[in-house]
């Protein structure tokens, strides 16, 4: 079965016709074309393919396609402006909260929707806001890093 | 040996530079494998064995062919030619012929137009299996009457490794103590976070091949491609894109990426492969499951007298790189201290698992735990301090280790007293308070392995510099960026060899159509030897530059001063912009490409005194020194990591921002060995190939890891420098558990250190020895 999907993405808005059974994650890939968003796992378990739905970090693997019908879904191409780096991009950056970079886009999605919530947060809050987020390369100490630059600079 | 002195004119080296790549990364714009995509694409999938051990009577694949959507469907009949990454030991096939020697090992694969037909279409292939005995462990398959995996190897051992160099009986009767112990490590795999990814294009017409694959080594891809499609070189095309981690999972050839290839050609398109994440971790090519018996001897002031290491590995069911792994975890007992007698046995053992491979720290892992864990036992027991053991040990370089590797640099001693003072060790040991504890471990690492696998020849590495009318400079690479920073390294060496700014230097790695050719991203190479390279190729441009000002500014090359940006003929001339000396240096040849290689030293090539010798030799060695402080909870058996410090001489530290990073990530990563990560199988079959059952840790499990740069430059390292990205992962394991045991009293064996592991062991701590 298929339906009329309705929904704005990265401030736009669109709409699709969409199997049923099609996940966020291929339905943002495959379709719109917007590869940032990662898969890393076989569902649920590494956080490579959060997004923002409303404003909240969902795991776009474990997310029907279907289910953000007429709502704001962000992934880490909308976050920049002006071809500029968003803040969190520039903290992850400079800081070298990337290497490899594959677990970064989630990783900054993560961070943004806890910035959004959380705009001055403590170490203990970064980490608890990343926990579902497996990076490999860092050791996530520059991660922490890159999260803490970008909120001050927010703020600032 | 001391910090080095800054650079005259060093306007990119030594400063923290984010990486050249970076704003791709953090875009979503950069492009890795399964991101691409063509209109007209197959996707593919791979049949697996159900069983660990079995010959192949028959398969039947008319009714998957038959069906609607099916565009090609391989098996092993498609495939003549084994492959591997050691020329002496390939012993695999891209799609298992006749037996399988492990459970998840590709029978068939399919190319449908979608992913729905794929699986429709493996269901319909019919495979006849004899099943065979199989065994899971080394010591099962050295048993009498085991099952024989490789007729070619009928006693199930890949390879043997036996020597003895000093008079080791001596140097135990000349101890003051003696231990032995068995240690133990788990099978680990490097989980890179990006899922096995190939993208093959077939183009009919030209009988032509091309493939994006992630990989580390592009150029040993292109070699297994043309071999087992037994193609022409020259029609093949590899480029790696962007890649989500290696880690030395991908620094051989993987079945998968042959195997889209096969279904490319045969389906006459473009096929997209893309592994699970269960696949990726049954393709493997971990750290193998390790047995180490030690025996070490140690006199009152600290020397160690005598070593015996015999080590055992479950190599799996192929050979991958287990000669060379099995090589390492004996040679590189040598290179961190001053060993007078040695004895090695060390023996890798096919079993029917996936096959281990490379993993960071190739082959020192292990044994490094082994031993470290030992020497704080021993110094324990001799009542000295574990820093003072250590510092009785010192090489001194340049020296040759009694197996001939050269050490031209140290700086183990300044990584120690770095260790020692930042962690406030003298102060603080003994007074932390009951759960809580200090351990301290020192570990090392190779800068490139000096002796090449694929002799041809050749040098070590090529980069080519091109200029052009624009004035931008293309430096093209082999060298494949996996994320540790290699194009931003590299672009580094050229922009300060010229005296230019980074931003004129423009990076193209890894494509084989457009880049020299380049042995790959192992094994720590690529900033020592292609680094290199760059210098070299960035000195014979701006040699060229130089002369064309001179024309220009009619004066001899001696006269003109390079300014880097600018070229004048003594400070009051008005002198060449770079544009200028580009259109100067362009004039009546157009477009340019200098070329700059590296070499190593025949000095680094490693000893002869015993078969397989020279595995080890490096132009350089890397040294760490590392605290752990631990919090431990004797009750539940959990250990919280509270911080360590970890101090690396890398020479030279050329990118001091990637040079933390690096080490934080190796640190890391062997935190995650030491404590909870295990790749498990029950009768063959994994039950940790996921993330949830194989514990990589998160951002909650991680602590503080504080960097100190230690610089003992190089003689021959670019700039000075050495690797970094792998040399302190090995001395966290040992660190960790000499923690536990200042905390707790008992010492931990075997790894990782669960709760449950920890608790067994308190249990069973009064009927066990405690120090
Ligand atoms: S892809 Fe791993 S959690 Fe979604
Ligand atoms: S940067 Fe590679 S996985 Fe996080």
């Amino acid at each position: 079965m298929k339906s009329v999907l309705s929904l704005r993405l990265n401030e736009r808005a669109r709409d699709d016709v969409v199997a049923d059974n099609l996940l966020l994650v291929d339905y943002l890939r495959e379709a719109c074309g917007l590869t940032g968003t990662k898969i890393g796992c076989d569902g649920g378990e590494c956080g490579a393919c959060t997004v923002l739905v409303d404003g909240q970090p969902r795991h776009s693997c474990l997310t029907l396609a279907a289910q953000v019908q007429g709502a704001h879904v962000e992934t880490v191409e909308g976050l920049g402006a002006n071809g500029r780096m968003g803040a969190l991009q520039r903290g992850f950056h400079e800081k070298l909260g990337a290497q490899c970079g594959f677990c970064t886009p989630g990783m900054i999605m993560a961070a943004e929707g806890l910035l959004r919530a959380n705009p001055d947060p403590s170490d203990a809050e970064i980490q608890a806001g990343l926990a579902a987020n497996i990076c490999r390369c860092t050791g996530y100490v520059k991660i922490i890093e890159a999260v803490r630059q970008a909120a001050t600079e927010s703020r600032t | 040996m001391s910090v080095a002195e800054s650079l005259p004119n060093s306007a990119t080296i030594g400063v923290p530079q984010p990486l050249v790549d970076g704003p791709e990364k953090v875009t979503g714009r950069a492009k890795f494998s399964a991101d691409f995509q063509a209109a007209d694409q197959c996707l593919g999938r791979v049949l697996r064995s159900p069983h660990a051990h079995a010959r192949i009577l028959s398969i039947d694949t008319s009714a998957a062919e038959a069906m609607a959507g099916v565009d090609a469907v391989v098996t092993g009949a498609d495939v003549a030619a084994s492959y591997g990454v050691l020329p002496i030991a390939m012993n695999e096939y891209a799609i298992a012929r006749d037996r399988v020697r492990y459970r998840g090992e590709p029978v068939a694969a399919v190319a449908a137009c979608d992913a729905q037909t794929a699986e429709a279409a493996l269901r319909a292939i019919r495979v006849e299996y004899e099943v065979l005995p199989a065994q899971f462990h080394a010591a099962d398959s050295l048993r009498d009457g085991a099952a024989v995996l490789h007729e070619e190897k009928p006693d199930n051992v890949e390879r043997r490794v036996d020597f003895e160099l000093g008079d080791v009986d001596a140097g135990f009767a000349e101890a003051d103590l003696v231990l032995e112990r068995e240690f133990f490590n788990a099978e680990v795999c490097q989980v890179q976070m990006e899922p096995h990814a190939t993208f093959a294009e077939w183009d009919g017409e030209r009988e032509e091949l091309t493939v994006h694959t992630c990989t580390q080594v592009p150029f040993y891809v292109h070699l297994m491609l043309a071999r087992t499609l037994e193609m022409e070189k020259s029609r093949i095309r590899v480029v790696k894109p962007h890649i989500g981690g290696g880690f030395g999972c991908r620094t051989e050839t993987l079945n998968v990426e042959l195997i889209a290839a096969l279904l490319a050609r045969k389906a006459g398109g473009t096929v997209r492969l893309i592994s699970n994440r269960e696949e990726t971790f049954i393709t493997h090519r971990g750290r193998p499951e390790t047995t180490t018996k030690l025996k070490m001897g140690l006199a009152k002031d600290g020397r160690i007298t005598a070593v015996v290491c015999e080590t055992l590995q479950r190599g799996g069911a192929y050979s991958g790189y287990g000669i060379v792994t099995i090589l390492y975890a004996g040679s590189l007992l040598y290179g961190l201290y001053t060993l007078p007698a040695v004895r090695y046995l060390g023996q890798r053992v096919l079993t029917n698992t996936p096959p281990c491979g490379a993993f960071r720290g190739h082959g020192t892992v292990n044994t490094r735990f082994a031993f470290e864990s030992l020497l704080d036992e021993l110094a324990a027991g001799l009542d000295l301090d574990p820093f003072a053991v250590r510092r009785a040990n010192l090489l001194t370089a340049p020296t040759m280790t009694e197996n001939d590797l050269l050490v031209n640099s140290y700086g183990l001693d300044e990584c120690l007293d770095w260790a020692e003072r930042a962690s406030g060790w003298r102060e603080r040991k003994g007074t932390l308070g009951p759960g809580r504890g200090l351990g301290m471990a020192c570990s090392h690492y190779v800068s490139g392995a000096s002796k090449p696998k694929h002799w041809t020849g050749e040098p070590h590495a090529t980069v080519n510099l091109k200029l052009d009318f624009d004035g931008s400079i293309t430096l093209l690479t082999g060298a494949a960026e996996i994320g540790q920073g290699s194009s931003t390294v590299l672009a580094q060496c050229a922009a300060e060899t010229l005296g230019v700014d980074m931003s004129r230097i423009r990076v193209v790695a890894s494509d084989s159509r457009l880049t020299p050719k380049d042995n790959g991203s192992y094994s720590s190479r690529v900033t020592y030897m292609v680094g290199n390279a760059a210098i070299d190729a960035a000195e014979n441009l701006k040699a060229v530059l130089i002369e064309a000002a001179a024309r220009k500014l009619e004066a001899t090359p001696e006269e003109i001063e390079c300014l880097g940006e600018s070229f004048r003929r003594g400070s009051q001339d008005q002198g060449l912009s770079f544009e200028q000396a580009t259109a100067a240096a362009l004039e009546g040849t157009g477009t340019l490409t200098v070329k700059g290689v590296f070499e190593t030293r025949p000095e680094s090539w490693g000893g002869k005194k015993y078969r397989g010798a020279a595995i080890g030799g490096t132009m350089a060695f890397s040294y760490a020194a590392q605290v752990v402080e631990v919090a431990v909870d004797a009750d539940t058996g959990e250990i919280e990591v509270v911080k360590v410090w970890v101090a690396h001489d890398c020479g030279r530290a050329l990118n001091p921002l990637a040079v933390e990073g690096q080490v934080q990530g190796s640190v890391w990563m062997g935190l995650g060995q030491a404590m909870t990560e295990e790749t498990r199988f029950h009768d063959g079959l994994p039950i940790t190939a996921n993330m949830l059952d194989y514990r990589v840790p998160t951002i909650l499990d991680s602590p503080p890891i504080e960097v100190g740069i230690v610089e003992a430059r190089d003689p021959y390292g670019p700039f000075g420098a050495k690797e970094a990205g792998e040399g302190s992962l090995s001395g966290f394991l040992p660190a960790l558990t000499a923690a536990v045991a200042d905390a707790l009293g008992v010492r931990a064996d075997a790894l990782p250190l669960t709760p449950e592991r920890l608790l067994e062991l308190l249990e069973d701590a009064p009927k066990r020895r405690r120090h």
